[in-house]
């Protein structure tokens, strides 16, 4: 026998296929029917936003913008899995979770426009600022999740990061962190197939993303991430095992993004063909999961129209509180830069009292 | 009062913390069980447990997250990097990240963290432990730096670092560990940051130092009144972000003449800075140019050689020379 084994095979794990039917009851969550719907309700909800969002962006009324349509299922199947005083800790496509988990949507579009308000979250909201430094939250997260494990609270760090994110050293530093802490974090790893333009093959020769936790003893599974009821019945057990002082877990869920990376120009017809993007269309987990809850006289056109009509509602009022709010001036900006100002700073300070004139 | 090394002083300062503020927590690579490499959490995981003060596995980036998250959620961190070489591999979590943290937040999170590394040539360490990288900490806002020169003063600035409400750096130089004793009262004391301290009065020329260059330019300026009757006076910086430029402005005003020292290379650092502001708030006041007594711009060298690299007590008086011609 060989010493050096073949690599396993992994599997991914789903509770609907395509056309909505139930693949495997035995993974099927505990949900009643209004949490069902609003599963429903959440993801229609944000693919709605997201585009407004796009197309606010290319207006100039928002700023930076990762689109997340095609990732509904992996953001907000997650998240619902998640109580209120878990702390999260989003990347920068990740708006939708934070918002979900308590960020005013006002405060969600001042932080793409770049303003200091976005950040400054309610004192009840448990939420950190996107992360731009790919990686950085995940050794954050077992940085939370250990405070919350010395402090005997009972609640969660969640974290999440892209296929290509798996490859930074951070994310090996931050499970591994976790695990020897037996620290109760949940990372998610969101495997939507492209780091911008560079596929999961050319990160890596793992055939999981997930299996990667097995070099840090953390438990690990990849789902359907275009199954909001595989994302959510794996994040619950990792939420419920992390809560329990059952330590870390890693979830990787297989989605897609249908968007570009962002607004800032990128083209994905560069990297990946129409027929790529049809094929993932097929398996959009709006469509699925809208089967599934009309079977179940769940889901009504009337459903549908209703939320479409409250996205709408909530984007355009952000949208206006977001213009009312008062514009940042460099003085006041400086003032957060210490809790004390040192002399210097102030004297700079000084400099820009009378700026923007 | 007691005489205590600066290691033993770095000790009492991080064990009257632990003592009165439960949310302070240490940890980095070998601090727990072994106390440490240079033994300065020395008995602290005994006396407050494992919750306190622990071992963290090997990898600065990991360490610099821990610290930021525990920071976050209300703790008061110090994490030791165990050289101060090795800040590259935990460098985003400190200048990209929790240096970051009140501005992006509007201050809704904070990082109260103190950052520990010993750093300082002289004592023939590896390649990576003793590169005075301080310059780099400079460029960074939202943190401050503190370099203490004796035992009396690390102890009050290490107390003050961890009191702070925003990240401190505090580096710790290692010929200066265990080559000093001094009084150091064993209660509870902090140093205000951003206060220089003036080590020996003179009338004649300002020397800005910090670290063991301090000592270095007072043996000079001792050398020269007993030598030449001329009186040099030594500042010193104690923490170099933010440094007391109005102790150095006064003291330029009296002498008109100032030389900095460093033991970090000459272009872009602590020094640079120092001369800058100089130049702003007192030139008027000089008869000649401030000059600079560093090592060369090169990578820090090898150990045979160092001593030679450093700051020498040659080139020390050869700039005091130069400054008295002006």
């Amino acid at each position: 026998m060989s010493a050096v084994l073949e690599k396993p095979m992994s599997m991914t794990l789903r509770v609907l296929d395509e056309e909505g039917r139930v693949v495997n009851r035995d993974l099927m969550p505990k949900l009643t029917d209004q949490q069902l719907r609003n599963l429903m309700r959440k993801m229609v909800f944000t693919r709605v936003w997201d585009g407004r969002a796009v197309k606010l962006t290319r207006q100039g009324r928002l700023g930076f913008y990762a689109p997340v349509a095609g990732q509904e299922a992996s953001m907000i199947g997650s998240e619902a899995a998640t109580e209120r005083d878990d702390f999260l800790l989003p990347s920068y496509r990740d708006i939708p979770q934070a918002v979900w988990h308590g960020w005013p949507m006002y405060q969600a579009f001042l932080y793409s426009r770049g303003h200091q308000h976005g950040g400054q979250f309610p004192k009840d909201v448990h939420v950190l600022m996107p992360q731009i430094i790919i990686g950085a939250q995940i050794v954050q997260a077992a940085g939370v999740a250990l405070g919350f494990k010395l402090r005997g609270e009972d609640r969660v760090a969640f974290t999440y990061i892209g296929d290509g994110g798996t490859s930074q050293g951070d994310f090996y530093e931050g499970i591994n962190f976790a695990g020897a802490y037996q620290a109760p974090a949940v990372f998610i790893i969101q495997n939507n197939q492209f780091a911008i333009s560079v596929p999961v093959r050319l990160q890596t020769a793992a055939d999981s993303l997930a299996k990667k936790a097995d070099a840090a003893g953390v438990p690990n599974v990849q789902v359907d991430g275009m199954d909001v009821l595989a994302v959510y019945a794996a994040t619950r057990q990792a939420v419920d095992r992390a809560r329990a002082g059952g330590g870390p877990s890693v979830i990787e869920t297989i989605t897609f993004r249908y968007g570009p990376h962002t607004m800032s120009g990128d083209d994905p017809m560069r990297y990946r063909t129409k027929d790529m993007e049809a094929e993932w269309k097929e398996k959009d987990p709006l469509v699925r999961f809208r089967k599934y809850l009309e079977g179940l006289s769940l889901w009504s056109v009337e459903d549908e129209e209703r939320v479409v009509e409250e996205a709408n509602t909530a984007v355009k009022d952000a949208l206006e509180q977001a213009d009312r709010y008062p514009a940042m001036t460099v003085s006041a900006l400086i003032d957060t830069m210490f809790e004390t100002l040192p002399a210097d700073l102030l004297a700079q300070r000084e400099q820009f009292a009378g700026e923007g004139k | 009062m007691a005489q205590m090394t600066m290691i033993q002083a770095v000790t009492n300062a991080l064990d009257l913390e632990l003592g009165r503020d439960e949310s302070v927590l240490l940890f980095g690579e070998d601090v727990g069980q072994s106390g440490g490499v240079f033994r300065a959490t020395d008995g602290l995981q005994k006396k407050y447990g494992d919750q306190r003060v622990f071992d963290t596995p090997l990898a600065e980036s990991g360490i610099g997250g821990l610290a930021t998250g525990l920071a976050i959620q209300g703790f008061r961190p110090v994490m030791e990097i165990q050289f101060f070489g090795f800040v590259f591999e935990t460098f985003d979590e400190i200048a990209g990240q929790a240096a970051r943290m009140r501005f992006r937040s509007g201050e809704r999170y904070t990082c109260p963290i103190t950052y520990r590394a010993p750093f300082g040539g002289g004592v023939k360490t590896p390649e990576m432990h003793a590169d005075s990288l301080e310059g780099l900490l400079l460029q960074t806002p939202g943190l401050k730096v503190v370099i203490p020169s004796n035992p009396y003063d690390a102890k009050g600035l290490l107390i003050a670092s961890i009191r702070d409400n925003d990240p401190v750096f505090f580096l710790e130089h290692m010929k200066l560990y265990r080559s000093m004793r001094q009084e150091v009262p064993e209660e509870w004391y902090s140093i205000e940051l951003g206060r220089a301290n003036v080590v020996r009065p003179g009338k004649d020329l300002t020397v800005v130092a910090y670290g063991a260059m301090v000592h270095t330019a007072t043996k000079a300026a001792d050398e020269w009144a007993k030598t030449r009757g001329i009186e040099a006076e030594v500042i010193d910086l104690r923490t170099i972000s933010p440094f007391d430029i109005e102790t150095i402005v006064a003291s330029v005003k009296k002498t008109h003449r100032a030389i900095v020292l460093q033991e970090a290379q000459k272009s872009a650092g602590a020094a640079a800075e120092i001369v800058a502001q100089i130049n702003e708030h007192a030139i008027y006041h000089l008869e000649g140019p401030v000059l600079r007594v560093t090592a060369p711009d090169t990578v820090y060298p090898f150990g045979l050689i160092e001593d030679e690299w450093l700051p020498t007590p040659g080139r020390v008086q050869a700039a005091f020379d130069a400054a008295m011609k002006s």
